[in-house]
């Protein structure tokens, strides 16, 4: 029997933009239990799913859908885990408009299945009833592995192994786990309380966790090599870009990094109860058009600028950021100063940022990544006044891992240079994945590269 | 956490843990730091380590009290916990034998100056040191830094004991010596003294090394509140440095990023004061 289509998807409730941009709580309200069904009612189960091939870890999207329609949410939860650990996560940071939901069969007359929106709904269900998974291990194996980096590429291989039975131990530098989901994805979009608890997982999975360890410094890979079985490096980008123009040393001139470390990490948005202090000013620029400017901009104007604008060097067709972080935005009054690229920082007799001077850009013809150049026109400089900058130009290799491991070949980019399918390194018993090897890219790639490196480190030790 | 197995008052605001961290005790060379973090609502900040015990697994810190995280941290006693300790962070000094050195400390900078001159003595340098503070009452590691040098000048600005005036005055009085050439500076304090000492050396031709103290986050080149100027080119002192040629380094810039956050410092420390006056010793 034919089911009658749903054109639509179910729209999730958000947080009212007036009042979102004076607080730091999520902005997605998530999805009622009858608006779960309803929107996973519209699957039509196709017999060929073509969702799957678009997960970077390969959920078997029409049965967690199918489970929830019925209403299951536990089951469908069961079932998402068995592919993926981090489905709170994953449900709100993955962009799945590029990935399990663009080939959706809906999708090419009507809106595709919000496969994202359903996959945080069963795992807040979960979460919220108590009744997190926490897989057994299959078995004990006397081996073990040690996970550098507490990222979503290393959490991926820790609970991988782990759940295998292998003794995994994680190393983070920072105080705090997660990696980028910690210090770089704001509040608003993944609440703290969340990441910990999914994280908790691995921990009651066995996996030994030591932050304020920096392997590099604190212990060296050989080291490591000496005393685990085999080694995980998935230590991300975490060197941040700056674009070489005059003034960028000036005092409220950021890197996206530092700007979103001290409101995430260190929770400076609520200074002087915590001692992080962060600065913020009326006119806030943030340099860039990816997700991290997104959420560098939307922080901004939390804390407090009145005007805050996002300027970017082309045109918001070849913005990387997700459609929905450019929409929230937009509801959040960012101002957006499209095709202009800053020439020159300009600043006060004490060193503080006063002006920031665009110069005014065209598109031309596509560069190797496939987006259309952006071309200066000259003449069109100008300057307005600004308090803050925050340069969201991208990221590089951290040197610290990569200067201190002899042996570990590096790609043309300065990152690692790994087997694409199993992560292997030039280093024997030394895998690699996420941004450190690709550059930077999305927590859902990351994970993806740990789930076959997970798989590849099990087979060498087989 | 990191425990506090002692605790010992070297002067007015200047106070010496030693603190449980073998992992970091285990890697650490002179010149490098850690970043701590004291309790769940702190600030991530950088101090030198001056010393360490391999054998023990220990660490030995030395801060002056200026703000609110600092004088926080001097009111932990032996048995009390630091939260994070994480490092050791920076690159470390370039040890080697250089022939003849000397070794420069301001204020709490001697801790900084400490394990260099020990690392340069035991490399086989002539190791002269020239140490300095405001007054009698704050100069540290005096005996320390005697068996740490060959010969070590002591000087205070108010002249209450060892020379009257500046690092400089010795310092210069070392460059004119003709008959013995100064090889290399090593030169660790405030600002104003670096800058002083980099001016003066510049003119002689002397090779110099400062550890410059930016602000900081994570320590790891993951932020980049740490850059620097060097030689025109930007810098982050954490993984950079924080050890650079002295006469490259621009100080305005260092004093000017230093400066960023005066406000929120004071207003920090005026909040923190109000309520635990009573617990400043």
């Amino acid at each position: 029997m034919a089911k009658k289509i749903v054109h639509e998807a179910m729209a999730m409730p958000e947080q009212d933009p007036q009042e979102r941009i004076y607080n730091f709580k999520e902005v997605p309200l998530g999805y009622t239990p009858e608006m779960a069904i309803g929107e996973a009612s519209r699957c039509v189960q196709c017999k060929k799913p073509v969702c799957i091939s678009g997960c970077p870890v390969g959920i078997d999207i029409p049965e967690f859908i199918k489970l929830t329609a019925e209403g299951k949410f536990i089951e469908a939860y069961y079932k998402v885990m068995e592919k993926n650990v981090l489905p709170s996560i994953c449900g709100r940071v993955c962009p799945q408009e590029e990935q399990c939901q663009a080939p959706c069969i809906m999708g090419i007359k009507h809106e595709p299945i919000a496969i994202g929106r359903l996959e945080r709904f069963v795992a807040d269900y979960a979460r919220e009833m108590d009744k997190m998974l926490i897989p057994e291990r299959e078995r004990r194996i006397a081996k073990k592995v040690a996970v550098v980096g507490s990222g979503p590429a290393g959490i991926t291989v820790a609970g991988d192994l782990a759940q295998r039975g292998y003794n995994v131990t994680m190393f983070e530098a920072l105080h705090m786990t997660g990696g980028v989901l910690g210090y770089g994805i704001p509040e608003f979009r993944l609440p703290k309380a969340i990441l910990a608890k999914e994280v908790n997982v691995l921990t009651q999975l066995g996996v030994d966790v030591r932050t304020n360890y920096v392997i590099g410094i604190t212990e060296m890979i050989d080291e490591l090599r000496a005393e685990y079985d085999a080694v995980f490096v998935g230590t991300g980008a975490g060197l941040p870009y700056f674009m070489n123009i005059p003034g960028e040393n000036l005092n409220g001139v950021y890197s996206a990094n530092e700007f979103l470390t001290r409101a995430n990490l260190m929770k400076s948005y609520l200074f002087p109860q915590v001692d992080t202090p962060i600065h913020v000013g009326k006119n806030v620029a943030v340099i860039g058009g990816g997700n991290t400017a997104m959420d560098s901009v939307r922080t901004a104007k939390r804390l407090g600028a009145e005007k805050a604008y996002l300027i970017y060097r082309r045109s918001e067709v070849e913005m990387p950021a997700r459609n929905e972080e450019i929409h929230h935005a937009k509801q959040e009054g960012i101002i957006f100063r499209l095709l202009e690229s800053p020439v020159e920082i300009k600043g006060d007799k004490d060193g503080w940022v006063r002006e920031i001077e665009l110069q005014k850009m065209q598109l031309g013809e596509p560069d190797a990544s496939g987006r259309r150049r952006p071309v200066a026109i000259e003449g069109s400089e100008y300057s307005f006044p600004i308090d803050t900058v925050i340069m969201a130009v991208g990221q590089g290799p951290n040197p610290i891992l990569l200067n201190t491991t002899p042996g570990l070949e590096l790609n043309r980019r300065g990152f690692i240079r790994a087997d694409p399918v199993t992560g292997a390194t030039s280093k024997e018993g030394v895998f690699a994945g996420g941004d450190i090897v690709s550059g930077g890219a999305t927590v859902i790639l990351a994970m993806g590269n740990g789930r076959q490196a997970a798989g590849a480190i099990h087979e060498y030790l087989s | 956490m990191f425990p506090i197995l002692s605790k010992k008052i070297l002067g007015p605001n200047v106070k010496q843990f030693v603190l449980q961290a073998s992992a970091i005790a285990g890697k650490r060379k002179p010149g490098q730091f850690v970043i701590l973090r004291i309790d769940l609502n702190g600030e991530r900040f950088p101090l030198t380590i001056a010393d360490t015990d391999v054998g023990a697994g220990t660490i030995t810190i030395i801060f002056q009290e200026v703000g609110k995280s600092t004088f926080q941290l001097g009111t932990l006693a032996e048995g009390d916990a630091i939260l994070d300790v994480v490092g050791p962070l920076g690159k470390a000094t370039e040890v080697e034998n250089y022939g003849r050195v000397v070794c420069m400390g301001g204020g709490v900078g001697v801790a900084e100056i400490y394990p260099v001159a020990l690392a340069m003595k035991q490399a086989g340098n002539e190791v002269i040191s020239i140490i300095g503070a405001r007054t009698h009452s704050l100069v540290i590691l005096e005996s320390h830094m005697k068996q740490a040098s060959h010969k070590l000048y002591v000087t205070t600005d108010d002249g209450s004991y060892g020379f009257q005036g500046l690092v400089t005055g010795p310092l210069n009085d070392l460059i004119a010596d003709v008959n013995k050439k100064v090889d290399r500076v090593f030169c660790i304090g405030p600002v104003p003294m670096m800058r002083a000492v980099a001016n003066t050396t510049k003119t002689a031709g002397i090779p110099t090394i400062v550890s410059l103290n930016p602000i900081m986050v994570d320590g790891t080149g993951m932020c980049g509140a740490c850059r620097v100027k060097v030689g025109g080119e930007t810098k982050f002192a954490c993984v950079d440095g924080p050890d650079f040629d002295a006469h490259l380094v621009d100080f305005d810039l260092l004093v000017q990023r230093q400066r960023m956050y005066h406000k929120q410092e004071k207003l920090s420390w005026e909040k923190w004061k109000g309520i635990h006056e009573n617990r400043i010793s």
